[in-house]
């Protein structure tokens, strides 16, 4: 997959005088040393990642893991100890206030946990806010805030303020007003972590129906691992200002790398994450249903018990058949995972 | 021990001496720079005299008519308007018309100034801690100074007259507002402006979109304190040669004139509180979105 974001070697530490703790912890100082002996917070601690272009990166990890700050330095709000920060072959870090904030402009938009919308604007005012900074006209940024603002669903409230609209409809305009700047990459800080639960699955669904038409390349921060899981095509598991695994979805499901991880993922709704392909078997004569190798294991088992042969068979992309899945195997693949041989396949 | 009892102070030659020498200095300089001092402020002069002129050549019912109508579209309350016409008919009515109109038009004239003035210093007292710390202090002795001391030096270099009773006004009603702006800027939302950050805006923009709008109901409150102290500044103010209804008060002061001091006191509040009810309730107004029932 084609890389949009490079992340390399990225160090932030916070305090008077970061320069010398960098040296510090480029020779092994733990971060509670730092904290304990130096009176300096570790945030970030050389960080490298590679974010797929038109894909969603989700970045977890739990309050004070520093994904936040991470996020921050993809544009530049928060200004790093060392390291780069490569977007189509420029380093963010590198470049002058004029490009920053052209680059800030016109590729990269950004939502916020708490929506920061401007409270004496109206939702169209605020929708246009990216798009008044780029110097657009008036008319014609009216005209395209429009066109985001019926997407996410706000049509209709265009004159309300912020103060008038729930949670949910605040987030909206917050995306709202991100996409009108048709920036290509889309950083969103726990946009959806202060909403309800029910509000929140609906943003995540409306997110990935703007992404199967927009693709843009977006990061998003989540300390929930449900979320992370249902929404990311690349995860990476951020620990005390280090990345500590990063993989898709079922990697991080199926192999977590440590007993931190491997707490995260006991509770989590493996039917949710598993596909087809990583649990089929064999192919073999049996009729039955055929499906994608991508469907999820829970989507089949509904399937796969109508079918009177109880098994289904596996196709790739190209319609072939790759294999067979039985009612036992979905049920062993939701229930506890007996598929360590499998997982080299991934 | 005597020197535990007696303070040990200047002796009283050095004393005489050093008052002498900062007199004489500031005479001298007064004498040397007030000419051109005086000059570089005629042009307030003139503006004062002629909005003092035209509210005099306003038929009053068109005057009381503008208050009114500015009135209602700042705060949409009926109630305010009639009040407002019927304190500015009965001052009108016990002869007091021309005294308040010079009265309103130095208060018009000294609250341009002060926002002039106090809005940029207030800005840039938000921008940076160094300036705040060094504006606050003074801002600190403008306000506690008892007035009557900074009029002798603002006399001394300009005389008696308009124009140094419009500063020693100026001098004691901007310090709110330059105070309030300040505040105001600095309350704004952290996050609200890291969005403005994030989607790329310049400091320009940051501080017109965002920083100014989002301040502007405790910069009104400012221009509401500023109208506030300077009415009551009038009277002080007088005693350097300001015309209006402070005159009649200190007439009154001096020859016990009872009911000539409270009437002219009574049209002092009552301009007060008509300004004081339309800056504020347009105020309020301007924060209509926050309570979630715009218009």
């Amino acid at each position: 997959m084609e890389t949009k974001i490079e992340i390399k070697n990225l160090y932030k530490i916070f305090g008077d005088d970061p320069e010398t703790m960098l040296q510090k912890v480029r020779d092994g100082v733990t971060k509670e040393e730092l904290n304990d002996q130096f009176n300096h917070v570790l945030g970030l601690s050389d960080i490298n990642l590679k974010m797929p272009a038109k894909g969603i990166q989700v970045v977890m990890g739990l309050s004070g893991s520093g994904k936040s700050t991470l996020i921050r330095h993809i544009n530049r709000l928060i200004e790093p100890t060392a390291g780069e920060v490569w977007i189509d072959g420029e380093n963010v870090l590198e470049m002058d206030e004029k490009t920053l904030r052209d680059f800030r402009r016109n590729r990269a938009s950004m939502v916020f946990q708490k929506f920061a919308l401007l409270p004496h604007r109206t939702v169209m005012e605020n929708t246009i806010y990216g798009l008044e900074i780029q110097g657009m006209g008036e008319k014609k940024a009216e005209k395209q805030a429009a066109h985001w603002i019926e997407r996410v669903g706000l049509a209709g409230y265009e004159e309300n303020y912020p103060g008038q609209l729930s949670g949910g409809m605040q987030q909206r305009v917050g995306l709202a007003r991100a996409l009108a700047t048709d920036a290509d990459i889309l950083l969103m800080d726990e946009a959806f972590s202060a909403l309800d639960p029910l509000i929140r699955t609906d943003m995540q669904n409306i997110l990935l129906d703007l992404q199967q038409e927009l693709h843009k390349t977006i990061v998003f921060i989540t300390h929930d691992l449900e979320e992370a899981l249902r929404i990311g095509d690349q995860i990476a598991i951020l620990r005390d200002g280090q990345v500590i695994q990063q993989g898709t979805p079922q990697q991080i499901v199926l192999k977590p790398k440590d007993d931190y991880i491997a707490d995260f993922t006991r509770d989590i709704n493996r039917g949710r994450v598993i596909q087809l392909k990583t649990i089929m078997k064999t192919p073999n004569d049996k009729p039955g249903p055929e499906l994608s190798g991508e469907m999820l294991v829970e989507d089949a088992a509904q399937l796969v018990t109508e079918s009177p042969s109880s098994q289904a068979r596996v196709t790739n992309d190209a319609g072939d058949v790759i294999g067979v899945v039985g009612i036992n195997d979905l049920i062993r693949a939701m229930a506890r995972p007996d598929i360590e041989s499998r997982l080299e396949e991934l | 021990m005597d020197w535990l009892i007696e303070f040990p102070e200047l002796g009283r030659r050095d004393l005489r001496d050093l008052r002498k020498g900062i007199d004489e200095s500031f005479k001298s300089f007064s004498r040397e720079y007030g000419d051109s001092i005086e000059t570089f402020f005629d042009p307030l002069l003139y503006f004062l005299i002629w909005l003092e002129k035209l509210l005099l050549s306003t038929p009053w019912p068109l005057f009381i008519g503008i208050v009114c109508l500015i009135g209602w579209f700042a705060s949409r309350s009926i109630k305010i308007v009639i009040g407002s016409a019927i304190s500015l008919f009965l001052i009108g009515y016990l002869g007091m018309w021309e005294d308040t109109m010079s009265t309103v038009s130095i208060i018009l004239v000294c609250t341009m100034l002060c926002i002039g003035i106090g809005l940029p210093i207030g800005i840039l007292m938000s921008r940076s801690d160094r300036a705040q710390n060094i504006v606050t202090p003074i801002l600190d002795v403008m306000q506690t100074i008892p007035s009557f001391v900074y009029l002798i030096p603002v006399v001394m270099l300009l005389g008696i007259g308009k124009v140094p009773g419009l500063l020693s006004v100026v001098i004691y009603a901007i310090p709110p507002m330059i105070r309030l702006t300040n505040l105001g800027i600095r309350l704004v939302d952290k996050e609200v402006l890291e969005a403005a950050d994030a989607f790329g805006a310049s400091h320009w923009q940051k501080l017109t979109q965002v920083q100014i709008p989002l301040a502007l109901p405790n910069i009104f409150a400012g221009v509401n304190q500023t109208i506030m102290m300077s009415l009551a500044m009038v009277v002080i103010a007088s005693m350097i040669g300001v015309t209006g209804l402070g005159q009649p008060v200190l007439k009154a002061i001096s020859n016990q004139y009872l009911a000539m001091g409270l009437l002219n006191g009574l049209a002092i509040v009552a301009l007060a509180i008509i300004f004081d009810r339309i800056s504020q309730s347009y105020g309020k107004r301007l924060q209509s979105y926050r309570g979630g029932h715009g218009e």
